[in-house]
């Protein structure tokens, strides 16, 4: 369990983290998101002790960070994969972190075998690639059998194979009553491992809701209608009692009636259509949607073929409920008439 | 430097495969939001700083740059300090009553200082070169602990080396020229030019520690410390004019290398001023004292 209390870090006269309450509970996974620097490294920092927050408190069960009996024993962090030094080999960096906690070299061989890292134990670390350096830093937040653990991006650099193991990984630590708590700033990561979402853009919270809500809230299905006959097309939806919206080319987008219901209907009344597809909104725009105006680091659009030139630049900061078209995250999401 | 656990204590349950022989029967997959918190099969027990020295140990032995710095030192101490004694025995000079042939240790183990400096600068700035120190500091979130247990393996290290090496050479060189040598070896100055010489070193390399926590940059740190070390000299050289005699002398006595040649001086030698006897060490204790005040100071009020 770790609770968050109004915390606080201010860089000069620029605010990383602004205000944050949350909690993070045991016993599922976590996702810590946002994008790039919204402040999602400095708060784990702070959850570490390792920055002190400009306000707030962090608690790691009840206690502060400094005041834990058993640092390793607690927490498990992998914050950054290539924190370590490259002259050591792998065995040799986890046996000083576990010397440090009093835990024996025989959990050195364990962890070791646990990442994948066994056959490369005595090799230094220099030579690791970043999936490599990534399983070695698991393998050290693994090291103290943990009742939480905490991972910054931990998918970074990880094959497929990488990726699929970690996600089994968190969902079973969690499943034996630790608390996972992981950062990512791609949701598609987290839709797959996360059973709690907690959002941050530019250092306040967005949202803090469970997975399974956000999905629910978020994920829009429709189904998209063309045909050459628009006009008699509304006209029969609309006779059917169906909504559309009409989108900026053309094409008709129904919510809430399948698609087999709106084909049949098509076919009754003899129009032709040119395509009837069911469509999911992703979650990875219904985040883009909810982080756009709080984006740190704007790319702008490129010169090349614009379809929509002319759209207005969002200054930052823009508040989230009003989500800027043409800019940052939401640069590529498509226009719609709704 | 066992841990002290009874040995009939469960291993640790792999992490990732709940539900295998040897863990509680509660810890089984109950869905999202399991009711209980996980509890390791292993009991806890305070990490003290005992476990920091072993951790720290660990750490010193198991890189390259202790290797090469710890290696240059003896050879630099040995090599000079026997090379110097044998072409001394290999003349017929007489050598000085005042010219113990103890002194012929002091080239190699002032050159010897710029090793020291250095592993004692990388101790600690290599840490925060790599971003290892979040992960140490993570594992031990008591910092003076890190720093205390830093200062003494590494200040353990270089003493003992450079007492082993200064012993060779002063047992060496008296052996080799006690025949072109009318003075007498007292057990004071043997003393002073193995144990006194190693304690300055080592000393003098907590300091480097020191400013290595201080500045966190390896490159930065050295030559700082170089600086400290070769600066009074080069700067006294160039002081010309009456005014500045003062400085200029205080610099020159109070130059590391000028302090170092203090431990080999014969206690007859010109004591009009500057550091004599023992000085030397009260000294350079004062200053790493300071310095290593600063770098608490420093490490547990900063950002990691």
């Amino acid at each position: 369990m770790i609770e968050l209390q109004g915390l606080t870090k201010r860089y000069g006269d620029k605010l990383a983290v602004d205000g944050l309450t949350c909690t993070v509970r045991p016993g599922i996974v976590t996702g810590f998101l946002g994008p790039n620097g919204a402040g999602k490294s400095t708060t784990m920092r702070m959850m570490l002790d390792l920055d002190n927050p400009t306000a707030g408190t962090v608690l790691i069960d009840g206690k502060h960070y400094r005041q834990l009996r058993d640092p390793l024993r607690a927490v498990g962090a992998l914050l950054d994969a290539k924190a370590m030094h490259g002259g050591r080999s792998a065995y040799n960096h986890l046996l000083c972190l576990a010397q440090s906690n009093g835990i024996p070299d025989s959990r050195v061989r364990e962890v070791l075998d646990t990442v994948g890292l066994t056959s490369v134990a005595r090799k230094r670390s220099k030579g690791f690639s970043l999936g490599m350096g990534q399983r070695l830093g698991i393998a050290g937040a693994l090291l103290g059998d943990p009742r939480i653990l905490m991972f910054d991006e931990p998918v970074n650099g990880l094959d497929p194979e990488g990726i699929h193991w970690i996600r089994n990984l968190m969902k079973n630590l969690a499943a034996q009553g630790r608390t996972v708590f992981v950062s990512s700033h791609l949701m598609s990561e987290m839709a797959l491992t996360a059973d709690h979402l907690v959002v941050i853009g530019q250092g306040r919270l967005l949202a803090d809701t469970s997975m399974a809500d956000f999905i629910a809230r978020n994920s829009r299905s429709y189904v998209r209608l063309r045909s050459p006959e628009h006009e008699r097309l509304l006209d029969v939806l609309a006779g059917a009692g169906v909504t559309p919206v009409t989108t900026v080319d053309g094409t008709l987008e129904v919510d809430g009636t399948d698609a087999a219901r709106l084909g049949e209907l098509a076919a009754r009344h003899q129009i032709v259509l040119h395509e009837l597809s069911p469509q999911q909104a992703s979650l990875e725009e219904a985040f883009m949607q909810l982080t756009a105006g709080s984006v740190e680091y704007h790319a702008h659009s490129s010169p090349g073929p614009d379809p929509a030139p002319g759209r207005p630049v969002p200054a930052a900061g823009q508040g989230p409920g009003d989500p800027p078209p043409g800019a940052g995250w939401g640069a590529d999401r498509r226009k719609k008439g709704s | 430097m066992t841990a002290p656990q009874p040995p009939q204590q469960p291993a640790f349950a792999q992490a990732p495969q709940p539900g295998q022989p040897g863990m509680p029967p509660q810890q089984q997959w109950t869905g999202p939001a399991a009711p209980y918190v996980y509890v390791s099969p292993i009991p806890v027990r305070k990490a003290n700083l005992g476990d920091a020295l072993r951790s720290e140990w660990t750490k010193i032995r198991s890189v390259r740059s202790t290797l090469w710095t710890l290696g240059v030192m003896l050879v630099l101490i040995l090599g000079i300090g026997l090379l110097a004694a044998g072409v001394v025995s290999g003349t017929d000079t007489e050598l000085d009553s005042d010219a113990s042939p103890l002194g012929l240790g002091f080239f190699g183990v002032l050159l010897s200082t710029i090793c020291v400096m250095t592993l004692g600068v990388l101790t600690i700035s290599s840490e925060f070169g790599t971003g290892l120190i979040r992960t140490t500091l993570t594992a031990c979130p008591d910092r003076a602990r890190v720093l205390t247990a830093k200062a003494i393996v590494f200040f353990l290290l270089t003493f003992v080396l450079t007492l082993v090496a200064t012993t060779l050479v002063a047992m060496f060189d008296s052996a080799m020229l006690a025949d072109q040598w009318d003075g007498e070896f007292t057990g004071a100055a043997y003393f002073k030019a193995t144990v006194g010489v190693s304690l300055f070193i080592a000393t003098l390399g907590l300091v480097a520690l020191a400013v290595g926590a201080l500045l966190r940059h390896s490159a930065g740190a050295i030559t700082v410390m170089l600086g400290v070390v070769l600066l009074p000299l080069v700067v006294a050289m160039f002081m010309f004019g009456e005014s500045l005699e003062k400085v200029r002398k205080a610099l020159f006595e109070y130059s590391i290398p000028n302090q170092l040649a203090v431990f080999y001086g014969t206690d007859a030698s010109e004591a009009a001023s500057g550091p004599t006897g023992w000085e030397p060490l009260w000294i350079v204790l004062v200053v790493a004292a300071l310095a290593l005040g600063g770098a608490y100071t420093s490490l547990v009020k900063r950002d990691a």
